[in-house]
């Protein structure tokens, strides 16, 4: 019997598995996919918004700004790629610039630091390449842009070190509440829980309805985007936004942190859960939606596209409160944009609640906010490079061409708590995979080194899913 | 710091041709860096034959084409290394390399001969819209799987692209076993040989469906169909001209790009035409005694003109380690036009040449009975009768040393008339493609 359940290990999933840490509990993050991060989280504009788009007095108002500001502290902490570089709203006219400013006094309402209403010279000295119709933006120097596959993972990571336990692969299909506990049932039997955080993403209404009345719906909202090659990477310095309009919020163009060049996303309401397929209308749509903050995104260059899914709640705003059918069953959900921003706020909002439940919380005196660092081969100077090949010598060998990985990083990755087990997850943690041959050169190597260390048949190594087989069997001469 | 006279940067056969031609040139203390586990590049996973056919006058395999130069390369006694990876390289020509064993290497070249080849577009680049489950592969990447490894990728197959590599793994996984429902062509041609087109598809009654797209990759976990349309005049798919496919697995082979992240990071000017290394002559980039030959520079497509292109290169960084390199007198540009979509070399010195220049070219569609003429400085100095070209095939031409004697900025252009030429959809129906 655990004492804790967190259900869904997304990006709010595992920073409240990591915060739950803090204290001594029994606690398990379950998660019906082969990774941590695998659903809104791993496909999303990747973006810490600095705050001033939530309407205040909502807990998106409320969590925004406050999360962005905690940033810095988990990032370092868990070593995950974090850049505050700031973003602009831009406004090519009149009514958009009347736009930027009631975006600016929203801002100041929610206690947004050091924004600024830029003029059009001073949008052109900061964003050279940006259209030559702009004629002023909002400035937020606070917003900023992170991997957020990159931190789930880590925040799981930090989470297993402390002691809470991971099960991936685990489909809640049934819950039941009894006197002073819940009972879960999944695809590998029961798990039973004093009490549970439902943070199951697009699914979150489907769980809640396990143990409660429909009190509000998820419709997922799909989003496509673009991701351009590193070459292209430095075409804006900034995270650009257009103004919102009459018709619709248009799409932003902003880097990544791994210096790629990211265009996207529309918005697309479905009734399927699942549904992560692209289509070359909405590409289409993007793309030129994209032409009114710069016409020099050389679409060539782009390495993939890919759509995320947001978890919209009918109710318009994050959903973080206990169940009034099922004491104990504290729902995390709707956690659309801005909820990547928000998840550290969202985390501690949440704990909060829990701890008004249960008082008599302890601390956990071992714990460990730091993770072990990860080894990004490139970033290391020439002689730490020659350094650490002398101490592993797996670190000399590359085996990602494009993003020049290291086989050390990748066996890393692998070994980990909650460390990748699929094609994609190690592509997720240290980016074979990432780059321009998109896999081509270096896919058939990963393959062999996940296969090595987890000891398993080649053949049984998948892209992603159990289902998401790669080889079909040996060739007639093998 | 290790010092070498010639460093060559890859190891497949345009990497193997240079540095055993360097060393014929009276070079020694020449190192070939591989960063795959053995010599010899792609032409290891290439286990079909028709290699070699103007190199040596016989079919080869490829790993038989490539072992005859490693073999060669052994018995000069010429140093390689392999698993080892170039991170970086400046224009003085110092190169930071890594490896398990010898750990991390700064070398001083006195020449450099880039020879790092070309990699497959992917599915991402040309934004095929879907699903993204496994299942999709590169050509080259299955080709691998298949001949190297031992393991086959999928059961029913459809293949994107007619280029070599696509018809040649149409024709593989038929051999081990799958069922390859069609290969689909966005343009009205080929990409491929037309010998590839009759050997890997019409024997095995392998449909070809030419200006056909792949409008749909269903499935979510594994491929579960594919869906192909036809084209317009402007490759948009036509509405209603949509057929699905069920398969496991989508073959891509769309198109090769040279690799030259290398290249672009040290300063070397670039062709956006063949994404590669703007050349001269001696096949010398911009920047001086770092030289560049085979699929670095662009796509040929067979192994014995990137074997001769790399003697080239290879000959010219002997050359230019001896100071016997040229570097005075005057300089001529290429430049193709109407119908000639590049040449290489760009840029010509006739002071290094001895007796003909050869220039190398790809025209931009079929054409049939066209002419192909050369003028400099204005003057026409070669016209040739051409029955039949075709993007897919590479084209050369011979000049004269005598006829290039003309002023330092000269133009040497090549186009073609077309005025007695037949559009491609006659072409189409005569080749029954």
């Amino acid at each position: 019997m655990y004492d804790v359940a967190v259900i869904g290990a997304g990006i709010a999933g595992t920073f409240i598995a990591r915060e739950l840490t803090k204290y001594d509990l029994k606690i398990v993050l379950i998660d019906k996919d082969t990774d941590i991060s695998n659903g809104t989280t791993k496909a999303n504009s990747a973006i810490v918004h600095a705050g001033y788009d939530a309407k205040d007095g909502t807990l998106k108002g409320l969590l925004n700004a406050k999360g962005n500001a905690m940033y810095d502290k988990v990032c370092t902490e868990l070593d995950v790629p974090f850049k505050r570089i700031g973003s602009f709203v831009i406004a090519t006219n009149e009514e958009e610039m009347e736009s930027v400013r009631d975006l600016y006094e929203r801002g100041i309402k929610n206690n947004i630091p050091n924004m600024k209403i830029l003029t059009e010279e001073e949008v052109k000295e900061m964003e050279p390449n940006l259209s030559k119709d702009i004629i002023g933006a909002l400035y937020a120097p606070t917003a900023g842009i992170v991997s957020p596959w990159e931190l789930s993972v880590a925040l799981a990571e930090n989470a297993g070190d402390n002691g809470c336990e991971i099960r991936l692969e685990t489909e809640v299909t049934d819950m039941k509440k009894e006197d002073d506990k819940f009972v879960i049932d999944t695809n590998h039997g029961e798990i039973e829980a004093k009490y549970i955080f439902n943070c199951a993403g697009v699914y979150a209404d489907k769980i809640n309805e396990m143990v409660g009345e429909k009190t509000f719906e998820i419709v997922p909202t799909r989003g496509q985007y673009n991701i351009l090659d590193k070459s292209v990477g430095s075409l804006v310095n900034h995270v650009i936004f257009q103004a919102p309009t009459k018709s619709g919020k248009g799409v932003l163009v902003a880097p990544t942190v791994h210096g790629n060049l990211l265009v996207g996303p529309d918005a697309e309401g479905l009734d399927d859960r699942e549904a992560l397929e692209t289509t070359s209308e909405r590409i289409g749509f993007i793309r030129e939606k994209s032409r009114k903050t710069t016409d020099k995104i050389d679409f060539r260059k782009t390495i993939t596209s890919f759509s995320g899914l947001r978890a919209k709640p009918s109710t318009g705003d994050f959903i973080i409160e206990e169940s009034k059918d099922a004491s104990g069953f504290i729902n995390v959900a709707g956690i659309e944009s801005p909820g990547l921003s928000a998840a550290p706020a969202i985390a501690e909002y949440a704990i909060d609640i829990f701890r008004n439940i249960n008082t008599d919380l302890k601390d956990n005196e071992n714990f460990n906010p730091t993770r072990k660092p990860v080894i990004r081969f490139m970033e290391l100077s020439d002689e730490e490079k020659a350094e650490i090949i002398k101490k592993d010598s797996r670190y000399g060998t590359i085996i990602c061409r494009c993003e020049n990985i290291t086989e050390g990083e990748i066996v890393d990755c692998i070994n980990r708590n909650a460390g990748g087990k699929t094609v994609d997850a190690i592509k997720r943690r240290v980016r074979p995979g990432m780059g321009r041959c998109q896999g081509g050169f270096c896919g058939p190597r990963v393959m062999e080194i996940l296969a090595r260390e987890l000891k398993e048949d080649i053949k049984n190594i998948v892209k992603d899913s159990r289902k998401s087989y790669i080889l079909t069997e040996e060739t007639k001469q093998a | 710091m290790l010092n070498y006279n010639v460093v060559v940067i890859g190891g497949g056969p345009a990497g193997l041709a240079a540095a055993i031609e360097a060393k014929k040139n009276g070079v020694d203390n020449i190192l070939v860096i591989e960063r795959d586990r053995e010599l010899g590049g792609i032409l290891q996973q290439c286990i079909h034959n028709g290699f070699g056919l103007h190199e040596f006058k016989e079919e080869l395999t490829g790993p038989e084409y490539a072992e005859r130069f490693i073999v060669e390369l052994r018995n000069m006694g010429i140093e390689y290394k392999l698993d080892t990876m170039v991170l970086d390289m400046n224009q003085n020509k110092t190169i930071s390399a890594i490896n398990s064993t010898d750990g991390f290497m700064n070398i001083q070249a006195k020449a450099i001969v880039l020879a790092m080849g070309c990699r497959e577009r992917t599915r991402g680049a040309i934004s095929i819209p879907g699903a993204r489950p496994a299942g999709v592969f590169t050509a080259g990447t299955a080709q691998r799987f298949v001949n190297m490894e031992g393991y086959m990728v999928g059961k029913k197959v459809v293949i994107l692209g007619s280029g070599d590599i696509g018809l040649i793994m149409a024709r593989r996984m038929t051999l081990e076993g799958a069922q390859v429902q069609a290969v689909a062509e966005l343009m009205p041609f080929s990409g491929g040989l037309t010998r590839n087109i009759v050997q890997c598809l019409d024997d095995y009654g392998i449909p070809l469906l030419l200006s056909h797209t792949i409008t749909e990759i269903k499935g979510r976990d594994r491929v579960e169909g594919i869906v192909i349309a036809q084209v317009d005049e402007k490759f948009k798919p036509i509405p209603g001209t949509e057929k699905e496919f069920e398969c496991d697995t989508l073959l891509l082979s769309v198109g090769l790009i040279p690799e030259n992240e290398l290249s672009v990071q040290a300063g070397v000017d670039m062709d956006r035409i063949t994404s590669g290394p703007i050349v001269n002559e001696a096949m010398e980039t911009n920047i001086e005694g770092v030289f560049a030959c085979g699929n670095v520079v662009h796509v040929h497509d067979l192994v014995d003109f990137v074997t001769a292109e790399s003697r080239r290169a290879g000959a010219s960084a002997a050359k230019y380690v001896n100071n016997e390199l040229k570097k005075e007198g005057t300089t001529l540009k290429t430049e193709g036009k109407n119908g000639v979509r590049y040449i290489v070399p760009q840029v010509v010195r006739p002071e290094n040449i001895d007796k003909t220049l050869d220039l190398f070219m790809r025209v931009d569609n079929v054409y049939h009975n066209v002419e192909m003429v050369v003028k400099i400085d204005g003057k026409e100095v070669k016209r040739m009768k051409k029955r039949h070209v075709a993007p897919g095939e590479m084209e050369s031409v011979k000049i004269k040393k005598e006829d290039l004697s003309c002023a330092d900025g000269s133009k040497i252009e090549v186009y073609l008339e077309k005025e007695a030429c037949l559009k491609k959809e006659v072409y189409l129906e005569k080749e029954g493609a």
